[in-house]
């Protein structure tokens, strides 16, 4: 059965997402209604020229700007319903929704381990119970042997699989990856792509993959196209990692 | 939840050592500076206890021998010993000079002041308390007990005037209000190097005393002797200092002494009033001034850094906001850093100050209450140096990490 198609519990689902900047005449629509659903387990991708609204789309659906209007579940929570939201968007973005970035961005300051472990202390996990939940998964991305580095000593694959993981360890039902393989050569772009569907079938985690990076579209077995707003869903290829 | 400030100072340990040692000279300066203050007050409070005496008697409405000039005669104290309440009564002069060894081979003087007491013993008001060389005074010429820190040597000759006199005692902690160490000498000594002039100036006097028909008349024989041998001598003292009976009203006893002596007396609290609310007040209010700019200077070089540093890290704090840390969390973190910092300088600049102040020529008394004060005042800029860094990475959004 297509994961679409089904009625999810997992997963993020998006209605009619409107987001306006502005008011009046100089009000600008960013998004005039975007629909999009990604089931569990599933990885997407997001494309779109510049000025489309994908960087709008993102932050919404990252839970950093409210849109204007539409309806946003993620699993079973109601996220945004026509103006209404749930309260505490801080906690919303640490529990259920993972980033990874461009650039993995890693605290120069704490090491891999604490890098990632920081994000279940954030939510009260105690330090230990924190670092075992990180040591598990930097095993499951092939890192645990530098689990103790600092970030500075990685090299960039290793300190990409390392932000990966931070995007993971809350076990969140949706992860957004904005441009995750721009700065990487093909074979480490399609070793990225390759975690990431490993990741989501293994964690039942939906995730959307913004991106201009032509080589690994034909990696998606759907794609999202964005443009003036809109988004227009395309079968991919798929090819390469069943 | 691990302590992100603190992974963050031991991360940039050297960043962090080097700013907080460079604080921390900054805050010894401070407190070398509160220090200078309290050893002016202490000075003051040693030469008052010193003195062994409990009322001051002066020349009439001055300040006293310390913050005034004042001169009453030397048989001033007899008057004085019959007053009820009075156990000990004793001349003394003040005379701040340069003191030198009397070896024409060594350059090197001293500030000093010279006390000229009489030679009664320890115990006697004006006497030097204690010796920690050597012997007190007991030949009524020619003999000094020194200060430690006037840098002489038991044995060693000084030269003050024309005079030289041999250092047979070394004290310790017998300073002026000044912080100037004292020399004790013979009061008759003292007396004549208050007054003592060149012999061309003598000579001179004496032409014009001569010259002078109202004191040498042809018919009275010895006028102009008796008139030349009163202006050689100085039968002047600065003050007479005054130890009373035990548990007797102070003030009680320095008001008869007022009123049929017609002197001025001053009181312990009294001289300690004019000793730090007069004498060292504007030297105070010079260091007050002194220790505001330096708490500003310190304040906008912590607030600068911890900005800087701040600045430095607004890509991780968007990813920290991104992925749900509270906004406490980080405003944590720079106050923990800042309060850090200014712990790391209060450290090098307590031990800094410690090391260097004994090489400070005039007394500083570090107190341990004013290092906890100084602590204090530190946290406390530092933690309002941290408010705009605070201000910076709250603005951040976290979007910033995601770029668009």
């Amino acid at each position: 059965m297509d994961r679409t198609d089904q009625e999810t519990t997992g997963g993020i689902r998006i209605e009619g997402l409107r987001k306006r900047y502005g008011q009046g005449d100089t009000a600008v629509d960013a998004l005039k209604g975007v629909d999009m659903q990604v089931g569990p387990g599933e990885v997407v991708g997001l494309v779109g020229p510049s000025g489309s609204g994908k960087s709008t789309l993102l932050k919404c659906l990252g839970a950093i700007i409210e849109p204007t209007a539409g309806r946003m579940t993620l699993g079973r929570d109601l996220i945004y319903d026509d103006g209404w939201r749930i309260p505490d968007l801080r906690a919303l973005r640490r529990d259920k929704i993972g980033f990874v970035f461009q650039a993995p961005y890693l605290i120069p300051f704490l090491d891999v381990t604490d890098n990632v472990a920081l994000l279940p202390m954030l939510a009260g996990r105690p330090n230990g119970e924190a670092r075992w939940q990180a040591l598990e998964l930097l095993q499951a991305l092939d890192v645990a042997h530098r689990a103790k580095a600092m970030p500075s000593q990685l090299s960039g694959g290793e300190q990409q699989r390392v932000a990966i993981a931070r995007g993971l360890v809350n076990r969140p039902p949706v992860i957004l990856a904005d441009e995750p393989t721009a700065p990487l050569d093909s074979e480490r772009a399609l070793a990225v792509i390759r975690i990431l569907n490993r990741m989501a079938r293994q964690f039942d985690t939906a995730i959307i993959v913004v991106t201009h990076d032509e080589k690994i579209l034909p990696t998606f077995k759907r794609i999202y196209h964005i443009r003036d707003g809109v988004t227009y869903e395309e079968a991919g290829e798929g090819r390469g990692f069943d | 939840m691990i302590s992100l400030a603190g992974r963050d100072i031991l991360h940039a340990w050297g960043k962090f050592l080097f700013t907080g040692m460079g604080l921390g000279l900054l805050i010894g300066v401070t407190l070398s500076m509160a220090g200078i203050y309290r050893g002016m007050v202490d000075d003051a409070e040693v030469l008052l206890d010193n003195s062994g005496a409990d009322l001051w008697v002066v020349q009439r409405d001055t300040l006293g021998p310390y913050a005034e000039p004042s001169s009453l005669y030397d048989d001033s104290y007899r008057g004085i010993l019959g007053m009820p309440g009075v156990v000990r009564a004793a001349n003394i002069t003040y005379l701040t000079m340069q003191v030198r060894l009397a070896d024409a081979a060594a350059s090197a003087d001293v500030r000093a002041m010279v006390v000229g007491i009489r030679p009664d013993g320890p115990g006697h008001p004006g006497q030097p308390g204690f010796l920690v060389a050597g012997r007190h005074i007991t030949r009524s010429h020619y003999e000094a007990v020194a200060d430690i820190a006037t840098g002489f040597a038991l044995g060693d000759r000084i030269r003050i005037r024309r005079n030289d006199y041999d250092v047979v005692g070394l004290t310790r902690r017998m300073v002026s209000s000044g912080g100037d160490p004292m020399v004790f000498i013979p009061l008759k000594d003292a007396q004549e190097a208050q007054f003592l002039k060149d012999n061309d100036a003598i000579l001179r006097q004496r032409a014009r005393t001569a010259q002078n028909r109202e004191l040498n008349r042809p018919g009275v024989p010895g006028l102009l002797d008796a008139v030349i041998a009163s202006q050689s001598t100085n039968p002047y003292v600065n003050a007479v200092l005054v130890q009373i009976e035990p548990g007797a009203d102070p003030d009680a006893v320095a008001d008869p002494i007022r009123r049929w002596k017609r002197l001025g007396v001053h009181t312990k609290a009294g001289m300690r009033e004019i000793l730090v609310a007069k004498l060292i007040a504007t030297s105070a209010r010079q260091i007050a001034m002194f220790l505001v700019i330096l708490s500003i200077v310190s304040a906008a070089i912590v607030a600068f850094i911890i900005y800087t540093l701040t600045l430095g890290k607004i890509r991780e704090i968007a990813v920290l906001k991104l992925i749900g840390t509270r906004n406490r969390t980080i405003a944590a973190m720079i106050l923990q850093q800042a309060v850090g910092l200014g712990l790391i300088g209060f450290v090098v600049g307590k031990t800094a100050a410690t090391f260097w102040v004994p090489f400070f020529p005039k007394y500083v008394l570090l107190e341990p209450g004013d290092a906890v004060r100084g602590f204090v005042i530190v946290v406390v800029i530092c933690v309002l140096a941290s408010l705009v860094a605070i201000r910076a990475a709250l603005k951040v959004d976290p979007a910033e990490a995601i770029g668009g």
